[in-house]
């Protein structure tokens, strides 16, 4: 065990916990009798100051990753560095939209909790170990539940915490009973190492027991992922949390929850790596199209194929019906879940998938922190995020409007904006896999689903433009909200336009 | 293989798309009640799009294809950012510029949020260039989906009848479509081993026959709905009917014809062996390409039937434009010369005419009568108080049934020709052209040259005598009669140019 070497792996976490500290210190000691605005613009600033501290620490590391006898615990580079500094950035812009919010007194400790559930983040992205897994799940899921609670005086944000917390708690329990499966199979906590032995016990009886793990396992992280059948927590939850904290749970959680099942997914298409040749290994299923996950023996291809066919369906289909907003956004994520699964069961060996992977998730973070910008703003003004408030937005504040038109397009996936880019890459990831059989039709539905989605898009697209305002006066938007927003909604289509920016650099860290 | 040409004045066509897209920018950044300004500008962006188009066409005459721009735009997938314009891309895109000044000129009298009609009309065009000049399949797929949104909004913001509904049927069947299109596109990417989305090295990419077999008919399908082909022209009368006159000249003046020109560039040039013979036969149907061509004349006399007996006037032109886009996708099954020219020259044809009659009914007769039932309109007596207007519909009428003399007779005439491959479709389109004068030849009658007793509610208005034909009105029929007088009577000025573009294409593959 050596401290300095762990520090020197997880300093970007030490940094966003000093943040969260400092700016606690700031809040309590030096602010109390400042305006609730002057607190949030300090904590805010503090915590992007720290996020920006962190991403510099991350760019900092160059090495190896932490191992503990002989077997890697937090991993660097790659992936986890993708997404930590994903995470970084995310947080970072939640944080600036969070001026003018009143939704809370106790701004600092808000400020603190999200910092140091992104630390949790953090090493989720990076872990390899099912312990330092678990751990950094609860880091990052406790800091959620309580950031949910936050408006203390709003019944629904109090509701939507409870049933967050008490699904987490339960999927938690699911996930741990799976990891002790595992290690009862395997005799190890080590990805690597399981995926490893997990090879070796195929054709043997153990396979039910392997699967049963598994599916504990899909039940505990289709939880995070918000993936149907264990979505059931997103739509109040997206409803009653305050909206940063929903904007949080929407992308940085997620972004960290799909860095750990890539992690997963590379594990098992990379153990045989150093002992085969590089061109990898792959097992012929009888319908003819082959399946790269080795050591899961396909169960893990099976489920999650059944968690993103379902995911896709029901978040598309459920969407359709809704008129609140916030819960069209739940579905809507539940349906990007779906697509996301869907480049995870049909994982190559090469870095197309988790690449593809990383550009979609990011994307659909920035895309969907904006849009929750959008539904706060709205939200402040109207006392409503029922489509019905979004009535004549075009003339109560345009700007605003062509934002949340730029944003919901992308989500629906319009070229040539990024989330078009995104779907076409990950599809085309899935069919560099396999383009016959079952991919093939699996991405059919994806784009027949994502053709559905486009008119509950376009239901609130329709009252943004073009029904006529009830109620007439200027929605205003505090300036750096309006600044962010149109930061982000730019940031959609010049990564739309120009998709080898943000993918270069995706690449870039791979190598 | 694409002759790299050095640069030449055809290569000025890609500022089509440039300026297009720079107006609509523009106007979406003019202030509010700029009315005026907002209408010279649109005016001046579309005479300047029609005259590169104008001038790439007199400099491409005599040419094959020319590439225009060539930029690397995904390198790691072989995505180019590729314009070239051959025979056919040339008419098309003279025909969207003619489309775009004429759809200015009748929308002169927008007064509603006049700068954002011009900027998603000018979006539109701009897409609709960009579609007809793109040489990457994914290139174009982009820019046929940057089509697919203004349209909506057009509809939705400024029609009338039902615009809503129309406009989302209309969007969500284009959405539907361009999902197809997108499989396919993936699949064809997929399966020709993934190393470039250019449409002539996935021509070359000698895809498996029986991968072929299915593409082409998912694919043809994909843009065919765009078409308007019988049964999925659903979308074409109420869209048509519900959107604003300048949308609904741009429906049926260009966008059915990004449609048909999908089917002939990426369905038939990609995947010519889609259309080889099953091998079995039901009822004289032997293959793809029989069923589409019996669909096309399916949609010629439906079209023309239920236009016979509408009663309301746009709709009567509505679904005229089935009928019409019959005969192309009908002369793109012929697959012979004759066939094929007919087709793109009736694409050209039917695109002037289409517009012209939506803008006599649309904007000149609607807009100062208030009705478009044939049976008000006869009481009118239209003829003594609009004689403008009904020497105008005469002109277009005669037009559209496809007198000689005018631009439709030569095209409908090719594609009969081209059609004898089976004499049973040319009997059976035959009908439709008779069919066609009936119609035209009733709605005429009916609504200007009725000798129905003016009635008492008409003898009111019969008091105010309606507004005055203005410049833009007359410019605007001007332009189209003239063009289509002069195809009509000089066909050799298109022919010319699309002759040698349709057998380069058949030799490319197509037989």
């Amino acid at each position: 065990m050596n401290f300095l070497e762990l520090f020197r792996v997880t300093l970007p976490e030490t940094v966003l916990e000093v943040a969260a500290l400092l700016v606690l210190v700031a809040d309590l000691a030096f602010l109390r009798k400042a305006t609730l605005k002057t607190r949030v613009a300090v904590a805010a600033l503090l915590g992007v100051a720290g996020c920006g501290a962190a991403l510099w620490a991350l760019s900092l590391s160059a090495g190896a990753g932490y191992s503990y006898g002989g077997a890697l615990v937090l991993a660097q580079g790659g992936t986890a560095l993708v997404a930590q500094a994903g995470i970084l950035v995310l947080t970072a812009i939640t944080l600036l939209l969070l001026f003018n919010e009143t939704f809370t007194k106790h701004i600092g400790e808000f400020v603190a909790v999200l910092l140091m559930a992104a630390a949790g983040g953090l090493i989720v992205a990076a872990a390899q170990d099912l312990l330092v897994i678990f751990v950094g799940l609860e880091l990052l899921s406790l800091g959620l539940y309580i950031l949910t609670a936050f408006a203390k005086t709003s019944g629904k944000s109090a509701e939507a915490a409870l049933k967050y917390y008490l699904f987490g708690g339960m999927s938690a329990a699911f996930l741990l009973f799976g990891f002790s499966y595992l290690y009862g199979i395997t005799g190890s906590t080590n990805l690597h190492q399981i995926m490893l032995a997990l090879f070796g016990q195929v054709g043997v009886d153990a396979r039910p027991m392997i699967t049963a793990a598994l599916v504990l396992i899909a039940a505990g992280l289709g939880f995070k992922v918000a993936a149907a059948p264990f979505h059931l927590w997103a739509p109040d939850t997206y409803e009653g949390a305050p909206a940063p904290a929903a904007a949080f749970i929407a992308s940085v959680s997620k972004v960290a929850s799909f860095a750990l099942l890539i992690g997963i997914g590379a594990a098992a298409v990379h153990i045989f790596d150093g002992m085969l040749s590089p061109v990898g290994f792959v097992i012929e299923v009888p319908a003819g199209h082959a399946l790269h996950y080795l050591g899961f023996n396909y169960s893990w291809s099976l489920i999650l194929t059944s968690l993103a066919t379902l995911s896709m369906v029901l978040g598309n289909l459920a969407a359709l019906a809704q008129v609140s907003v916030r819960r069209l956004l739940a579905y809507s994520a539940i349906a990007h879940a779906g697509y996301i699964l869907l480049g995870l069961a049909f994982f190559s060996h090469s870095s197309l998938s988790a690449n593809a992977i990383l550009y979609y998730v990011l994307t659909y973070g920035l895309t969907t922190i904006g849009a929750f910008g959008v539904v706060a703003v709205v939200e402040r003004a109207t006392g409503s995020d029922k489509m019905d408030a979004f009535a004549g937005l075009h003339e109560r504040n345009p700007l605003l409007a062509a934002v949340l038109l730029v944003l919901f397009l992308s989500l629906a996936g319009i070229p040539p904006l990024v989330g078009f880019w995104a779907k076409f890459n990950l599809f085309a990831a899935v069919l560099g896999v396999a383009h016959s059989g079952l991919p093939l039709y699996l991405v059919a539905l994806a784009i027949a689903m994502s053709a559905v989605s486009l008119y509950y898009y376009l239901q609130v697209l329709k009252r943004a433009y073009v029904l006529p305002a009830v109620d007439e006066t200027p929605i205003k938007a505090h300036p750096t909200t309006t600044l962010v927003l149109v930061g982000i909604a730019l940031a959609v289509v010049l990564a739309g336009c120009f998709p080898t920016l943000l993918q270069g650099w995706i690449e870039c860290a791979y190598r | 293989m694409l002759s790299i040409g050095t640069p030449n004045s055809v290569s000025l066509l890609a500022w089509t798309i440039y300026i297009s897209f720079a107006g609509a920018l523009l106007q979406a950044l003019l202030p509010k009640g700029k009315a005026t300004l907002s209408r010279w500008l649109a005016l001046i962006v579309a005479v300047a799009g029609l005259a590169l188009a104008v001038q790439g066409f007199i400099a491409g005459i005599g040419q094959g294809r020319t590439v225009l721009v060539d930029l690397p735009w995904v390198p790691a997938m072989g995505i180019h950012y590729l314009l070239a314009a051959d025979g056919i891309s040339r008419v098309l895109v003279l025909l969207t510029g003619l489309a775009a000044v004429a759809g200015v000129l009748f929308s002169w009298n927008i007064e509603l949020r006049t700068n954002e009609f011009f900027a998603f009309f000018l979006a539109l065009i701009g897409g609709v260039y960009g579609v007809f000049l793109s040489y990457d399949l994914f290139l174009l797929f982009v820019f046929y989906e940057i089509a697919i949104v203004p349209k909506y909004f057009l509809i939705a913001i400024w029609g009338s009848t039902r615009r809503e509904y129309g406009a989302m049927k209309l969007a969500l069947y284009s959405f539907v479509g361009s999902a197809m299109v997108l499989i396919g596109l993936l699949a064809a990417y997929a399966l020709s081993g993934s190393s470039s989305t250019g449409l002539v090295a996935l021509a070359h990419a000698n895809l498996p026959i029986s991968a072929q077999m299915w593409l082409f008919p998912l694919v043809f399908v994909g843009f065919a709905i765009l078409a308007g082909m019988w049964p999925f022209h659903t979308w074409a009368p109420t869209g048509h009917v519900a959107a604003p006159t300048a949308a609904s000249m741009l429906l049926a003046g260009v966008v059915m014809k990004l449609g048909a020109y999908g089917c002939l560039r990426v369905a038939m040039g990609l995947f010519p062996h889609g259309m080889d013979p099953w091998g079995f036969s039901f009822v004289g149907v032997g293959s793809w390409r029989d069923l589409f061509a019996v669909l096309a004349i399916i949609g010629i006399i439906y079209g023309a039937l239920v236009a016979l007996v509408q009663t309301d006037f746009k709709f009567v032109i509505g679904y005229s434009s089935v009928s019409h886009m019959g005969f192309v996708l009908l002369g793109l099954m012929t697959l012979n010369q004759i066939g094929l020219t007919g087709a793109v020259l009736q694409m050209f044809s039917h695109g002037v005419i289409a517009g012209l009659l939506f803008a006599i009914v649309g904007r000149i007769v609607y807009e100062r009568t208030h009705t478009r039932q044939l049976a008000e309109l006869e009481h009118m007596n239209l003829s003594k108080r609009l004689p403008f207007a009904a020497w105008a519909f005469v002109i277009a009428g005669m037009a559209s049934m496809g007198l000689p003399g005018f631009s439709g007779f030569v095209a409908e005439l090719q594609i009969l020709i081209g059609s004898w491959v089976n004499p049973w479709w040319t009997a059976a389109s035959g009908i439709g052209i008779v069919i066609g004068v009936a119609y035209t030849w009733r709605a005429l009658q009916r609504a200007f040259f009725s000798d129905q007793p003016a009635n008492k509610q008409a003898h009111e208005h019969d008091n105010h005598p309606l507004a005055a034909i203005t410049w833009p009105e007359v410019t605007g029929v001007a332009l189209l009669t003239g063009v289509s007088l002069v195809v009509g009577l000089y066909p050799k000025i298109l022919l010319d140019t699309i002759e040698p573009a349709v057998k380069a294409f058949l030799a490319g593959g197509v037989q």
